[in-house]
């Protein structure tokens, strides 16, 4: 499971979730979009907030929070939804984070990361890549990689269909 | 040699190597054919020539020995039989090895090859012994076409090469020099079109020559000299000798030194020689002339007729395509909110270019089936001989034109399918025959247009499909409630089933349950259905229904709540409204009366859990689904809206219902909704 050790230094775009600040890299990030209005496919989970038009393809959204398990994203003024290149079994697929608020984009040495803790972040460990630290701060960096890999979208398909089938009797 | 020269000759070989399979199973049911022995020649020709000019010096050597032995056949020395067409079979399996393993990494079994090869030479060196012999016995063993292939004829040939004919590395003296040792000749070049020195270009061919050839190896042997080139310059060949004209030496000799003396071009001498010559007779010369007419042969340049695009240009040119209908929508949208008449004209304009640009992009990307048809034949063939059993495949509408997506997604269906019907459906002759049945089954493959649709349909003359059988098959395996009885449809649709089979042996050939299945998953992929008629002892019909193209559809635009939802319309025959009060007078039951048929309906807004308030007039669309109407509930219907399809990528793979996004003009997104699927799921709940 340790097979992700940073040690180099690289840049990470910050963004926060609830209170809490998470960090991806910032070579799978395309661009940052302003709330647009999302489209959402039937029979699928809540997490999955639906599809948007980014300049003429079809992306998939996906909302962060309720992904970890935390409340749904509030629409504000500042909620963002982070265009990132996610690999699935080695095709790069285009995806959208739906996130609270983006911070900023900074360099972490590898020194400053620690692995992740195996219990106590509520996250699946496997999920983090590491806790970067940052002016006194923890971010934890994630492995969007990990989270929308193959067996997490089958989960997903899982889910549907158990979540589907009170409603169809 | 440059790689892309290379890849343009290999796809250029295999071709013909289709083309090579396609003939030779139409000269095993017609072996006296000479066009197509011709056409079998050429293209070994072909490729023995090409194959030499790209490095692939085994396949020359290879295809050098089959074509000896097709040369004898075309001269009628040697008869066309099973064993040959069976070698000639394997050797093109062999060559397309050869030509995919590059020619480099021996992948290729040297004993076949090797086997393949001693059989050809065998032929070619038993003509040749049983020749010595009759001929040390006999001087006319040769049967009359022989004979008449020995004899010796004259021809007139015009050869005017195209000016850039350099170009390819083509030398036009070697051809003649190729032709002039055919036999006697007289040649004559036209050098009136070489301009002056000031405007020579040394890299253009300014000559054409005349020539007269007599020989004795016939017109094909003449024709075949100009087999590279023959879309680089222009060729005339008559035969001239409908009467005694340069019949015999004699004649031949005075004509050349008629030439010589007079310094005309050779045509005209002919004419006139020919005239003074039937003058001298007292003979018509309308005769001749006219049978010289009817003996040309033209073989122009058909330069225009195709041109090779790679598949990659034509799926960019339809992306682009389909981006611009969606922008155009985009135009449409704003150009009707102004009240601005020149702003309104011009969308108007661009929409109708759109759409015909949208029409002959989709048409390019469109091939007629009959390649995948003709493929069949030998897949007919061998299994057939594998399972003993006599089979003949019959087409029908192989012009029949889908899109190429299609027609790749197409084939391994069809493939299942055929198998299928070979292995369970056809019975072996003797049972045929005992049922008075002919003695060869039947398998029949047509393609047909319906609307927006093509319908392929395979049937066999076989023993169709038992009903009681896959009834008890589908209760004892659970697939069906114990003891349900099913309509003939329902139960012959079981057989898609996966791990369904019927049959009681597994051979190598089909009775896993996996093919049909297979089918079925090939022919939803790509947004077809599937209807199966079958009648027992008589024989099973299983009719695909696909759509035209997969890139863009036309749509019906309905909405239900804020979101938009397209239909696909091909399947929409009306829409009619739903009031309130006759969602009061059915009792909660989801039917409805149209001009006193009654017809379900799904609410898309309860079956897609979509949340708000049913407004009080709903509008039901009603479609046709393999025959049965069923209605769909939306809140709003706004008409028709030319659909580009988007898939939902992996993300959202196997949503079931939903079959793809697309984006409208005003930007925002809609659903592309599955109503087969939709309405088979409703079916499952209830």
């Amino acid at each position: 499971m340790n097979g992700t050790t940073i040690n180099e230094t690289r840049q990470y775009l910050t963004f926060k979730l609830s209170d809490e600040m998470f960090g991806v890299d910032v070579a799978q990030v395309r661009e940052i979009l302003d709330y647009i209005k999302i489209t959402k496919v039937p029979q699928t989970p809540d997490f999955m907030c639906g599809v948007i038009n980014l300049r003429g393809s079809v992306v998939p959204v996906v909302d962060m929070n309720l992904k970890f398990s935390m409340a749904k994203t509030e629409r504000t003024v500042n909620t963002c939804i982070v265009v990132v290149e996610v690999n699935i079994d080695g095709d790069t697929t285009v995806l959208g984070a739906l996130v609270d608020s983006v911070q900023e984009v900074f360099e972490i040495e590898p020194e400053n990361i620690e692995p992740a803790p195996r219990i106590g972040t509520k996250l699946k460990t496997e999920f983090i890549k590491g806790m970067g630290k940052h002016n006194e701060r923890f971010i934890i960096i994630l492995d969007i990689d990990k989270i929308f890999s193959s067996e997490e979208l089958l989960s997903v398909k899982e889910n549907s269909i158990v979540a589907d089938a009170p409603a169809s009797n | 040699m440059s790689d892309i020269h290379k890849q343009a000759f290999i796809e250029e070989a295999l071709e013909l190597l289709a083309e090579l399979e396609v003939s030779l199973i139409e000269l095993e049911k017609s072996p006296d054919d000479k066009e197509i022995i011709a056409k079998v020649f050429r293209a070994l020709h072909t490729i023995k020539g090409s194959s030499g000019m790209f490095g692939y010096d085994d396949i020359t050597m290879f295809t050098h020995d089959i074509e000896t032995v097709y040369h004898l056949i075309r001269n009628g020395d040697i008869k066309i039989t099973k064993q040959i067409i069976d070698l000639t079979l394997l050797a093109k399996d062999q060559i397309k090895l050869m030509l995919d393993n590059e020619g480099g990494t021996r992948y290729n079994d040297e004993q076949i090859t090797g086997e393949i090869i001693a059989s050809f030479r065998k032929m070619v060196t038993d003509f040749h012994s049983k020749e010595d012999k009759s001929a040390k016995t006999e001087k006319k063993h040769n049967d009359s076409v022989a004979a008449q292939n020995s004899e010796f004829k004259s021809f007139y040939l015009l050869f005017e090469p195209n000016e850039d004919i350099f170009l390819s590395g083509t030398n036009p003296i070697m051809i003649l020099n190729e032709l002039a040792s055919l036999g006697k000749y007289i040649i004559a070049g036209d050098y009136s079109k070489i301009p002056s020195l000031y405007d020579f270009n040394p890299e253009k061919c300014y000559s054409s020559w005349e020539m007269i050839i007599r020989t004795d190896k016939g017109m094909d042997a003449i024709k075949d000299a100009f087999i590279f080139i023959e879309d680089q310059c222009f060729i005339k060949v008559n035969e001239i000798d409908q009467s005694d004209l340069l019949r015999n030496d004699d004649n031949f000799a005075r004509f050349e030194q008629f030439v010589k003396t007079n310094g005309m071009k050779l045509a005209g001498a002919l004419e006139q020689f020919d005239r003074d010559l039937k003058q001298a007779a007292f003979k018509e010369t309308a005769q001749i002339k006219k049978a010289r007419e009817g003996q040309d042969v033209h073989k122009e340049a058909d330069t225009t007729s195709s041109l090779r695009v790679s598949s990659d240009k034509l799926d960019n040119l339809v992306n682009l395509v389909g981006e611009l209908v969606t922008l155009q929508a985009r135009l449409n949208q704003v150009a009707s909110n102004t009240q601005d008449q020149a702003v309104q004209s011009i969308s108007e304009e661009v929409e109708r270019i759109t759409w015909s640009l949208r029409d002959s992009a989709l048409n390019i990307r469109m091939l007629t089936i009959g390649s995948t048809f003709s493929k069949f034949n030998r897949l007919v063939r061998d299994l057939s001989k594998e399972l003993g059993k006599e089979v003949e495949l019959t087409t029908e509408g192989a012009e029949t034109e889908l899109d190429k997506t299609v027609i790749e997604k197409l084939n391994d269906p069809l493939v299942h399918i055929i198998r299928n019907s070979i292995d369970h459906g056809i019975e072996t002759p003797e049972k045929r025959e005992r049922m008075g049945k002919p003695k060869v089954g039947r398998v029949h493959l047509s393609a047909a247009h319906s609307g927006g649709n093509v319908l392929i349909k395979i049937s066999d003359d076989g023993a169709g499909l038992n009903r009681e059988a896959i009834l008890e098959k589908a209760w004892a395996s659970g697939i069906v409630a114990q003891g349900a009885e099913l309509s003939d449809s329902e139960i012959f649709s079981l057989i898609f089933a996966p791990g369904f089979s019927t049959a009681k042996t597994v051979t190598n050939v089909s009775g896993r349950g996996v093919g049909m299945d297979v089918v079925k998953r090939g022919v939803e992929s790509i947004r077809g259905t599937i209807e199966v008629t079958s009648k027992e002892w008589v024989g099973t019909t299983i009719t695909l229904k696909l759509p035209l193209t997969l890139a863009i559809i036309d749509g019906l635009l309905v909405s239900i709540g804020d979101d938009n939802y397209i239909l696909p319309l091909s399947a929409v025959e009306e829409c009619i409204e739903l009031t309130k009060t006759d969602v009061e007078n059915s009792h909660g039951r989801n039917l409805v009366n149209v001009r006193g048929g009654i017809i379900p309906y799904i609410n898309l807004r309860e079956s897609l859990k979509i949340e708000g308030i049913r407004p009080p007039i709903e509008q039901i669309v009603i479609s046709n689904l393999n025959g049965t109407k069923v209605g769909f509930v939306v809140d709003k219907v706004f008409g028709q809206h030319q659909t580009v399809l988007k898939t939902l990528g992996k993300f959202y793979n196997n949503v079931e219902g939903v079959s793809g996004a697309t984006i409208l003009g005003d930007g925002s997104i809609a659903l592309i909704l599955d109503i087969a699927k939709l309405c088979e799921r409703e079916e499952i709940v209830q």
